[in-house]
C-alpha cells in the first residue's frame, strides 16, 4: 500500500504512483493525505494494513529537514517489523522517458550489484526488503519470451541507484540470446536514512517455516562429505539361473544333456511326495 | 595437405563458437548469486568502473546492468523448458531467498476425539503391513481399499445365522451395514473437523446424535419441537416454572403495500420532520438520569435481597402453590394478566421498579 503523508509534495507523490504503476494489480494507492509520522506512531499503519490487508506499504512525505522522503516497509501479523527511511536524490519519473513501457503484471528480473548489500544488517535488511517489495507473485513456469523488464539496484558510496530497463533480446549465435537494455521505467537515487529494524527474535518468528513447507527427507538417499550422492536400493530375491549374462558357446547345453537334467529333476520331484 | 586443411577447418570452427559465445558471454572477477526461483542475482564485485565514472554514472550503470542481467539470463535459458500451448515456458527451481512471513505460522489443530482418547489410554499406532495374504484370491491385497484382502461384501455364498428371518436378503444386509459405517465415519470426520474450526454444525433437528450440547442449544431445540405440532404449540404444556420464550415473535413487522393510506402520508411526514429539527431526539439528560436510577435500584434490591432471603422465599412459596392447583393455560394467563397490570401502570414508576419486588408485594395482599 502507498501512503501520503501529511506533506508530500510533487516529486515524492510522482513516486508514489511510479510505483504503483510497476506493481500494478497488487497495489493500493491511497489519494488521501494523512497526517501521521511512521516512526514515532506506527497504530495509523497497521491500522491500514489490516483494512487493506497488506503487509509492505510505502509512506511519502517532505519537510525541511528531511527532504523527499521514502518510508518503505513491512509487516508481520500486522505489526511493522521493518521500517526503512530513504531520501530521493534523484528522480526521472516514467513518463519523463519517452519509451515504450511493458504490459503491468510482468514479474520482474532483480539485480543487486555492489559488495555493500552484505556488509552492514541494514544494507541485509535493506535487500530483503527489496526483494520482497519488488519481486512478483512467486510462479513455478514462467514464459521465457515473457521477461521484459529487470531493476537494477546498485549500492556505491553510501547511494543506491535503482534503474529499471527494457529487455531487448537480440540474436546471438546459439540459443541464448544476447541482451540489450533500454532504460524505461523511474530512476531513483537513494540514501539511507534512519532505520527501525525488528529486533531478532521477532525476526527469528518471522522467518519461521511450518513443518509442512520444509523439504521432505527422501529415504535412502545419503550424502557424502564430498558431495557425492548415494543410493539405497532394496532389491528383491532374484533367480540366479535365469540371470542373463554373457552367453559362451562352448558352455551351452546340448540337447541331450539337457533331457537326462529334466528327468533327474523329475524323480527328485517324487521322492519328496 | 589434406591434414592442414583439416585442421585449419577444426580450428576456424572453433573460432566461430568463440565468436558466438563471446556475444553472451561475460566476465566478471567474482560469480554472480543466482537465485532463480525469484529471477535474482546478485554481483558481489564491487563497482569500481561506476565509481570512477564522476557525477553522471548512468552509461557505465547501463553497462554494468547489461552484463549482470546477460549473466542470469544465459541461467534462465539453462532451465529446462516445456512447450504449453505455443509458448516455450521455463520451470523455476523454488525460491532459495528466505524472507520473513506476511502472517504467523498457523495454530496446530486441536486434537481428535480418537487422537485424545487414544494419547488418554496410551494406544500407539501399530505398525502394519501394507499387504495381506488373501486366501480366496491366492494372492497379497491390500489390507483396505480397492480389491481388499477380506472384503465380506464381495462374498458369493453367505449362510443365513441361526436366529435370522431365511427370507432376509443377507448381501443386501452386508452393504447396508457397509453404507451406514461409512457415512458414520464421515459424519465423525466432519465434526471433528468443525470442532478444529470451531464453526457451527448443522443438527439434525437440534439434537446431536451423541448428546454433547449447551444449555442454549438444548433450549433452542425444545422450543422448536414445541411449536412442531399440528396446532403449532398453542396447546402443549409447560412446566411449572418454566418461562415463556423471549424473542420468538416475528423479527419484522412491514405494512402492507398498499392500506391506510391517512396512516402512511402521517408517518412519511413525521419522518421528514424528525429529519429537519434541530433538536435531537434523545434527550441526553433523562436518559442519563433514568441508567443512574436503575442502577440505584439494582443496588437497593441486591442489598435487601441479602438481608431479606428468608422472608423472600416464603412469600414465593404460597402462590406458587397455589398456582399449581390450577390448569397450567390459566395460569399462564393469569400470570400474564398480573404481567399486563402491571405494564399499564404509570410508565414512570412501573418501568423503574424492580418487577420482583412489585408482584412480591401484591402477593402479600
Amino acid at each position: 500500500m502507498l501512503i501520503k503523508g501529511g506533506n508530500a509534495n510533487l516529486t515524492v507523490t510522482q513516486v508514489l504512483r511510479d510505483v504503483y504503476a510497476l506493481k500494478k494489480p497488487y497495489g493500493v494507492l491511497y489519494k488521501k493525505k494523512n497526517i501521521t509520522r511512521p516512526f514515532e506512531d506506527q497504530t495509523s499503519l497497521e491500522f491500514f494494513s489490516k483494512k487493506s490487508d497488506c503487509s509492505l506499504f510505502m509512506f511519502g512525505s517532505h519537510n525541511k529537514k528531511r527532504p523527499n522522503n521514502l518510508v518503505i516497509g513491512r509487516m508481520y501479523d500486522y505489526h511493522v517489523l521493518d521500517m526503512i527511511e530513504l531520501g530521493i536524490e534523484k528522480f526521472v519519473s516514467l513518463k519523463d522517458i519517452k519509451n515504450s513501457k511493458c504490459p503491468e503484471g510482468t514479474k520482474p528480473m532483480l539485480i543487486f550489484a555492489g559488495d555493500d548489500f552484505d556488509v552492514t544488517e541494514d544494507y541485509r535488511r535493506l535487500k530483503s526488503l527489496l526483494i520482497d517489495f519488488f519481486r512478483g507473485p512467486t510462479v513455478s513456469n514462467i514464459r521465457l519470451a515473457g521477461l521484459e523488464y529487470v531493476l537494477h539496484f546498485t549500492a556505491l558510496n553510501g547511494k543506491i541507484y535503482f534503474r529499471s530497463y527494457k529487455l531487448l533480446l537480440k540474436k546471438s549465435g546459439c540459443r541464448t540470446p544476447r541482451i540489450e537494455l533500454e532504460e524505461m521505467g523511474p530512476s531513483l537515487d537513494l540514501v539511507l536514512r534512519r532505520t527501525h529494524l525488528a529486533s531478532d527474535d521477532l525476526y527469528k518468528l518471522s522467518m519461521k517455516t511450518p513443518k509442512a513447507l520444509k523439504p521432505k527427507k527422501k529415504k535412502n538417499i545419503s550424502h557424502d562429505t564430498f558431495g557425492t550422492t548415494y543410493g539405497r536400493i532394496h532389491m528383491q530375491k532374484q533367480d540366479l539361473s535365469k540371470l542373463q549374462t554373457r552367453k559362451m558357446k562352448g558352455l551351452k547345453k546340448r540337447p541331450a544333456e539337457r533331457i537326462t537334467e529334466d528327468q533327474e529333476k523329475k524323480s527328485k520331484k517324487m521322492k519328496k511326495h | 595437405m589434406e591434414g592442414h586443411s583439416v585442421e585449419e577447418l577444426l580450428a576456424k570452427a572453433e573460432r566461430d563458437e568463440a565468436e558466438k559465445l563471446q556475444r553472451i558471454t561475460v566476465h566478471k572477477e567474482l560469480e554472480l548469486e543466482f537465485d532463480l526461483g525469484n529471477l535474482l542475482a546478485t554481483d558481489r564485485n564491487p563497482p569500481t568502473a561506476v565509481r570512477s565514472a564522476g557525477p553522471t554514472p548512468e552509461a557505465d550503470l547501463r553497462a554494468l546492468a547489461r552484463d549482470n542481467t546477460q549473466l542470469l539470463i544465459n541461467q534462465l535459458w539453462q532451465l529446462p523448458t516445456e512447450r504449453v500451448e505455443e509458448a516455450l515456458v521455463a520451470r523455476l527451481p523454488e525460491p532459495t531467498t528466505r524472507l520473513p512471513r506476511e502472517k504467523p505460522v498457523p495454530r496446530p489443530r486441536p486434537l481428535t476425539r480418537w487422537q485424545q482418547f487414544a494419547r488418554l489410554k496410551g494406544i500407539r499406532p501399530k505398525k502394519k503391513t501394507n499387504l495381506v495374504w488373501d486366501e480366496v484370491s491366492g494372492q497379497w491385497r491390500r489390507r483396505w481399499g480397492y480389491q481388499r484382502a477380506r472384503d465380506d461384501t464381495k462374498e458369493w455364498l453367505i449362510e443365513v445365522p441361526g436366529g435370522a428371518d431365511p427370507m432376509e436378503d443377507q448381501f443386501a444386509k452386508r452393504i447396508q451395514a457397509k453404507k451406514e459405517r461409512v457415512a458414520k465415519n464421515e459424519l465423525n470426520r466432519l465434526r471433528n473437523l468443525a470442532r478444529a474450526h470451531k464453526t457451527q454444525l448443522p443438527s439434525a433437528a437440534g439434537m446431536h446424535p451423541t448428546g454433547h450440547q449447551s444449555k442454549e442449544e438444548l433450549g433452542r431445540a425444545m422450543q422448536v419441537a414445541k411449536v412442531s405440532t399440528a396446532s403449532v404449540g398453542r396447546f402443549q404444556e409447560r412446566l411449572p416454572k418454566e418461562k415463556a420464550p423471549r424473542g420468538s415473535g416475528k423479527k419484522r413487522k412491514f405494512q402492507p403495500l398498499f392500506g391506510d393510506f391517512a396512516a402512511e402520508k402521517k408517518s412519511q411526514l413525521e419522518l421528514l420532520r424528525v429529519m429537519n429539527s434541530k433538536k435531537p431526539q434523545l434527550d441526553v439528560t433523562r436518559a442519563t438520569n433514568k441508567q443512574m436510577r436503575e442502577e440505584d435500584q439494582e443496588e437497593a434490591a441486591k442489598r435487601r435481597k441479602m438481608s431479606q432471603k428468608g422472608k423472600r422465599k416464603r412469600g414465593r412459596q404460597g402462590p406458587g402453590g397455589k398456582r399449581k392447583g390450577g390448569p397450567p393455560s390459566q395460569g399462564g394467563k393469569r400470570k400474564g394478566g398480573l404481567g399486563g397490570k402491571m405494564n399499564s401502570g404509570p410508565p414512570g414508576l412501573g418501568g423503574k421498579r424492580k418487577g420482583r419486588q412489585h408482584q412480591g408485594g401484591k402477593r402479600r395482599k
